[in-house]
């Protein structure tokens, strides 16, 4: 006669080493993630909170509500990354949309395009906006020569100079699961929203967009969160005007070797950037409750 | 037929053609489908039924042909002026709207009054006994109910033509029986002129008016269930619907044979050149008493004999070699007497089912 726990025991057993198995397989990232990413955040959070004398203090975050240059270097990063955003949510979605409605062959390459900027570094592409932007540069010097305006314009080493340099280099970030969402949306929505009366204009606003956006708003927060934390282009093409949290960090080390300032603007940043992440991730999931995923 | 409504709207298609490269894909059609009536295309996959469906909603261009809603010229009409319900085969129901937005969509775009649009979602909600469903998410419903939402969304605006295109396909068994029922039942209840693509032959013998059965882009025959069944138009037709088989016959003067027997049949034999008999397997009777006067009666040798519950099917051979497969409905009478594969027995087909049809392959 059969138990009626036949093999209880084995099938646990292997039950058990399944799982153990999956866990050795993660365990290196689960390793990487602790030494990488874990150990330093804690130390930077531990660094933030010693003053000059090597106490625990909380001078450093003080430093930051006394003074006034701290709060305009705040609202300058979140203008630059909202500004940023912005533009790149206005060229990128009808960029995203025409190549959505290209052929799949043809989209892929077009893509490429798009992505091309990807495979180059960016200290090359950002000094190569500073030859095309100078006074001198490229932009101005045809302009004046098909007398379009008389005087050199000035578009680098400035907030615009930034923006064009963060646009270009955020795009694909954007493009990508915009275009992603829209490819998803079949084409049989739009046939049904023309069937049942609307106009493509009214099919398009009313069915299209609202099921492109959970890809839109992907991109878009991506592409806000990296402007935060964005180093290079700013200080390359803002010329020292336009100053963001990233580079008061450098400045207070470089400058002033003092990393218990500096740790502290991380904190603020990455406790920033959290928060949005929390706020927009709470936001997604009210969405899904009113039907806006799949 | 179903009472027509009196705003329900025949549909004249005429020399209708679209061409895929090669590929025609609708070669040529002309249709009338008449008020009120309920129509099925029919075909197997690829025959171009989807595409018609798409030249009557307005998504395809075809090359060239007329068409007409009464009597007005549409061909050219963009597909959200034609005012046509459609309910698709995957539904496309848009997932970021609730069963009530979904289905007020199209009263919203005529801009209705909104306690106008809220009545009217219920009461289309109600047809499709889905009433109290309003606020449920798409992804909430099963199957059925989705193919009932999209049913309340083409009817709600109350379009004076219906298309739908193999609504039932993605449900199953079961469920697609309760649903041809309905849908049946909607139709005698809203009369609205209605063109129905399937490529399951029960559900369009079941549920049609009249069925227009499509290959390669061609209506190959028009006409009623009935008439589908029992006089197939071509071989297409009478090997399309049903499991029939066909024996290769002659004519001899006025006498039609096959091999030395001669055939009695009830309707004339239609005047071509070759001619076959198409042999429909609950339409032979297994004689046990030996030949029976008046019928046409083979001889033959059962060689496989398959159970199935309700029938038992046996497949026998011919004395010259052809197969045929005939079905006896089961019952404590004729299961005594099943044959075993071996056995000689004698399959007859009374006159009246002996049909004779143009033998040339379609
Ligand atoms: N957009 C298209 N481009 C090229 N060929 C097409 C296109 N649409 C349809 N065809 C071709 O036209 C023919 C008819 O297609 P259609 O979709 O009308 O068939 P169907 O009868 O609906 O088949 P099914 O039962 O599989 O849905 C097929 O040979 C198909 O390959
Ligand atoms: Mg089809």
């Amino acid at each position: 006669m059969v138990a009626i726990h036949a093999n209880e025991d084995g099938l646990r057993r292997d039950e058990r080493l399944e799982r153990l198995k999956l866990f050795g397989l993660s365990s290196p990232a689960t390793l990487l993630i602790l030494v990488i990413l874990v150990i330093p955040v804690g130390w930077l959070f531990y660094v933030s909170f010693v003053g000059a004398d090597g106490s625990f203090s909380l001078e450093n975050y003080e430093r930051m509500v006394s003074r006034k240059s701290y709060s305009r270097i705040f609202i300058t990063t979140f203008q630059v990354s909202f500004l940023t955003t912005g533009l790149c949510i206005l060229i990128g979605y009808p960029l995203a949309y025409f190549l959505s409605q290209l052929p799949p062959r043809l989209a892929s390459l077009c893509m490429i395009t798009v992505l091309l900027p990807f495979w180059t570094s960016l200290l090359v592409r950002t000094y190569a906006w500073l030859v095309l932007l100078q006074k001198q540069g490229l932009i101005n010097s045809w302009a004046m020569s098909l007398g379009l305006w008389d005087e050199p314009i000035k578009m680098v080493h400035n907030m615009t100079g930034t923006l064009i340099g963060m646009v270009h280099i955020m795009l694909p970030f954007l493009i990508l699961p915009t275009y992603g969402a829209m490819r998803a949306i079949s084409q049989d929505y739009m046939k049904a929203a023309s069937n049942l009366g609307a106009r493509p204009r009214t099919a398009f606003w009313t069915v299209f967009f609202p099921l492109s956006t959970p890809g839109l708003f992907a991109g878009a927060l991506m592409v806000f969160i990296l402007c935060l934390g964005f180093f290079v282009t700013p200080a390359v093409l803002g010329g020292g005007k336009v100053i963001m949290v990233s580079m008061k960090i450098v400045s207070n080390i470089e400058l002033f070797v003092n990393w218990g300032a500096a740790s502290a603007l991380g904190v603020v940043l990455l406790v920033l950037t959290m928060i949005i992440l929390w706020v927009a991730s709470r936001f997604l999931k009210l969405d899904q409750i009113a039907g806006g995923g799949h | 037929m179903a009472t027509a409504s009196k705003d329900a709207l025949p549909i004249t298609v005429a020399n209708v053609t679209k061409t895929y490269g090669k590929v025609h894909a609708l070669d040529d059609v002309s249709l009338e489908v008449k008020s009120g009536e309920f129509l099925t295309l029919l075909g197997p996959s690829g025959s171009g039924k989807s595409t018609l469906l798409m030249v009557l909603a307005g998504f395809t261009r075809p090359d060239h042909g007329s068409l007409k809603f009464g009597d007005t010229e549409v061909i050219r009409t963009a597909p959200h002026l034609r005012e046509v319900g459609m309910t698709f085969q995957n539904y496309a129901l848009f997932p970021h709207m609730t069963v009530a937005g979904n289905v007020g969509y199209p009263l919203r775009l005529r801009k209705r009054p909104k306690a106008e649009i809220a009545e009217r979602v219920e009461k289309a909600l109600e047809t499709v006994q889905l009433g109290g469903f309003g606020n449920r998410r798409i992804d909430q419903l099963s199957g059925g109910q989705r193919q009932r939402v999209a049913v309340a969304r083409a009817i709600v605006f109350e379009p004076r033509i219906l298309l739908m295109d193999e609504p039932l396909s993605a449900l199953d068994k079961k469920l697609r029986d309760q649903m041809q029922i309905e849908l049946r039942r909607l139709h005698e209840k809203l009369g609205m002129t209605t063109v129905y693509v399937t490529h399951d032959q029960r559900e369009a013998l079941t549920m049609s008016d009249r069925i227009a059965v499509v290959n390669h882009g061609r209506i190959m025959q028009l006409a009623t269930p009935h008439d589908l069944y029992e006089r197939p138009a071509n071989r297409f037709v009478a090997d399309f619907i049903g499991d029939s088989t066909f024996l290769k016959v002659t004519r001899q003067g006025d006498r039609i044979t096959w091999g030395d027997m001669a055939l009695a049949h009830g309707a004339p034999a239609p005047d071509t050149a070759e001619l076959a008999m198409m042999l429909r397997p609950e339409r032979i009777a297994l004689s046990d008493s030996g030949p029976v006067e008046g019928a046409n009666n083979f001889a033959a040798t059962a060689e496989n004999v398959v159970y199935q519950g309700d029938s038992y099917l046996v497949q026998a051979r011919l004395s010259d070699g052809a197969e045929i497969i005939l079905r006896r409905a089961m019952s404590g009478a004729t299961a005594t007497t099943m044959p075993a594969p071996g056995d000689a027995i004698t399959p007859t087909v009374a006159p009246e089912d002996t049909v004779l049809i143009d033998g040339r392959e379609v």
